[in-house]
């Protein structure tokens, strides 16, 4: 390795890139357009949907009962139906997501002690928005329940209840979607755009010919491959800085645990990225074929990392594929960094695999590129 | 008499059972214009990767600039300089910058702007430092690579298909200055598919099918294959033989 050569290389790859406006939209702005869009669109905690009331009963304690219901914030009363096959209707036309059906005999079973059967239609289409709503309903039920019988028996019946559980949601108590989401694309974006830049970048040289010159010259292979990917290591951490900064200010994401620690951890998770692109960039002679190659990485790391979809749901396959990427264990870091404030000595595991899957993918990926020089 | 700069005795690269490269001698003298022509596939490309040191030979052996090839190749690749067929600068960077990369990969530390002025001065670059590469002229750009590849002063300059593309007028620039780089005594081997250029070689070597049909100077070549015949003529009928 030598320092004159290796610094031609980066100097010239440094030049290329601001000389790049394409490049540098994807380093900089990327990042902060993705953050936004998922930042504010992704929300896996869905309220407000639309509802139409059929209320036959009409009186006092109906309207107190759609009033508790909407009070949970999963519902907003758009329109009342003046037959069940309208409120049916209204849902099967997707104007409203959930319909109540409230019987006319409603109060008059409830002041005669008799059960007072009431319906909640959910449009559970989409499980994961409705399942909020349909916990919220119940939750409405159940509270009325013990108020109702507690006026009639005139006893506290709150403290007599057997099991009394109590739920204290930690580290996003607010359960804003928001501060689950913004450490992931951290962790996303350093992973898929670096992956994409190393490869098109090598690639590139491949394809335009000037890598046929470099390879005649004292270059070794190493240093061609080191000054490639070297400035990117700067970008990664431009990168994760800019979300991070901008996580915090504009949705509040915490900063809890030792900042430290996690740019020293994001040094594995880039490499180990880096090297993830280097080898794909082994898989093609243009462009165009790298970036189909691309997809098949890019691809399991949105879905199967645990950036937006649970890994606790997934079958075991999906759950296995999911323990060969990288970024499944940097999230795990990342979320633990930022929103529980914990550091090395819970989340050394995760490093522990990160340090590996940056020496492994690193040392397959330099052998592989130097035979697609030869 | 001197040592030849470049040795070839006997060379032979072999892909599977198809012999690329047939048992090849020539020499080459310093400071000689030396023309490796032949038609499509008759080897040419093959023994120039294996004289700069990107490919070892399956036999034989050869020396360029005192360093074997086989056992060598760095050493080889730090004495010469080599110009690929197909542009090979970077068309994003300006020509200064170029020129100053390829200073950096030859590591020539505080000689770096004796020799870039050196380039731009000999390769007539002087008024296009500023200018990007990509936005070249075709005489402009093949100068600018011939630039880069003798950044280090190197003993031997391959030149791949050098005058591929460009204008009349440019071609004769590139002419003039490969004759005075050899002149200074740096040896120019170059590969070209213009027979009117053949001409202008020194000597050459004429490949086919991966081996030697003639070696001499372009007198003694058309002297062999009947003086009545022009090299360009000699070259078609080459071409026929094989296909």
């Amino acid at each position: 390795m030598n320092r004159e050569r290796l610094h031609a290389m980066v100097r010239k790859e440094f030049v290329q890139m601001f000389r790049d406006p394409a490049t540098l939209r994807l380093v900089l702005l990327v990042p902060l357009m993705q953050m936004l869009i998922f930042g504010y669109a992704i929300r896996t905690d869905v309220r407000n949907l639309p509802t139409v009331a059929f209320d036959q009963s009409r009186t006092q304690e109906s309207r107190e009962l759609v009033q508790r219901l909407t009070a949970t914030g999963n519902f907003v009363l758009r329109s009342h139906a003046e037959s069940y096959e309208d409120a049916i209707h209204e849902v099967d036309a997707g104007r409203a997501r959930a319909a109540f059906v409230i019987p006319e005999s409603y109060a008059r079973d409830l002041k005669r002690g008799r059960p007072a059967a009431v319906q909640v239609l959910v449009d559970a289409s989409d499980p994961s928005s409705s399942a909020s709503a349909i916990g919220a309903a119940q939750m409405v039920g159940q509270q009325l329940n013990v108020e109702i019988v507690q006026r009639r028996t005139g006893t506290d019946m709150a403290s007599r209840l057997p099991v009394d559980v109590r739920v204290r949601p930690l580290y996003n108590p607010s359960l804003r979607s928001a501060v689950f989401v913004v450490p992931g694309i951290i962790g996303m974006i350093l992973s898929n755009i670096l992956i994409l830049l190393t490869a098109m970048s090598l690639v590139r040289e491949r394809e335009t010919g000037t890598l046929e010159q470099l390879i005649v010259t004292p270059l070794a292979r190493s240093e061609i491959m080191l000054g490639k990917i070297a400035p990117y290591v700067l970008v990664g951490y431009v990168q994760m800085t800019t979300v991070l900064i901008a996580g915090h200010l504009i949705f509040a994401v915490p900063m809890r645990g030792p900042l430290l620690a996690l740019y020293a951890v994001t040094f594995l998770f880039i490499t180990a990225n880096l090297g993830m692109g280097l080898f794909i960039s082994t898989l093609g002679r243009t462009q165009a074929a790298v970036t189909q190659s691309a997809i098949f990485i890019l691809l399991p790391n949105v879905l199967l990392s645990g950036f937006m979809f649970p890994r606790e749901a997934m079958p075991p396959l999906a759950q296995a594929m999911g323990a060969l990427l990288p970024l499944t264990y940097y999230l795990q870091i990342v979320r633990g960094i930022l929103l529980k404030g914990v550091g090395m000595a819970e989340l050394w595991p995760q490093a522990l695999a990160l340090a590996f899957f940056a020496v492994a993918f690193f040392t397959f990926s330099t052998q592989r590129f130097h035979k697609t020089l030869e | 008499m001197t040592t030849p700069v470049v040795q070839v005795a006997s060379l032979v690269k072999r892909f599977g059972d198809f012999a690329a490269v047939d048992d090849v001698s020539f020499d080459i003298e310093r400071g000689e214009i030396f023309g490796i022509l032949g038609p499509n596939g008759s080897g040419k490309t093959t023994t120039i990767r294996m004289l700069c040191g990107l490919m070892s030979p399956t036999s034989g052996t050869a020396t360029v600039a005192g360093a074997d090839i086989a056992r060598d190749p760095d050493r080889v690749k730090s004495r010469i300089g080599y110009m690929s067929q197909s542009f090979g600068l970077y068309r994003d960077l300006t020509v200064d910058e170029n020129l100053e990369f390829y200073a950096g990969v030859y590591e020539l530390g505080a000689r770096k702007t004796e020799r870039i002025a050196w380039g731009k001065r000999e390769m007539r670059l002087e008024e296009i430092g500023p200018r990007l590469a990509g936005v070249l002229s075709g005489g402009q750009r093949q100068r600018l690579a011939l630039a880069c590849a003798m950044m280090h002063a190197p003993e031997v300059v391959f030149l791949d298909e050098p005058t591929a593309g460009v204008d009349p007028a440019a071609r004769r620039l590139f002419w003039t200055i490969i004759r005075e780089r050899a002149a200074d005594g740096v040896t120019m081997i170059v590969t070209t598919h213009y027979m009117d250029e053949a001409e202008r070689f020194d000597r050459l070597v004429f490949l086919s099918r991966g081996r030697r049909m003639a070696l001499g100077t372009p007198a003694e070549v058309k002297a062999q294959f009947g003086s009545h015949l022009s090299l360009e003529d000699i070259f078609v009928q080459l071409q026929e033989k094989e296909s």
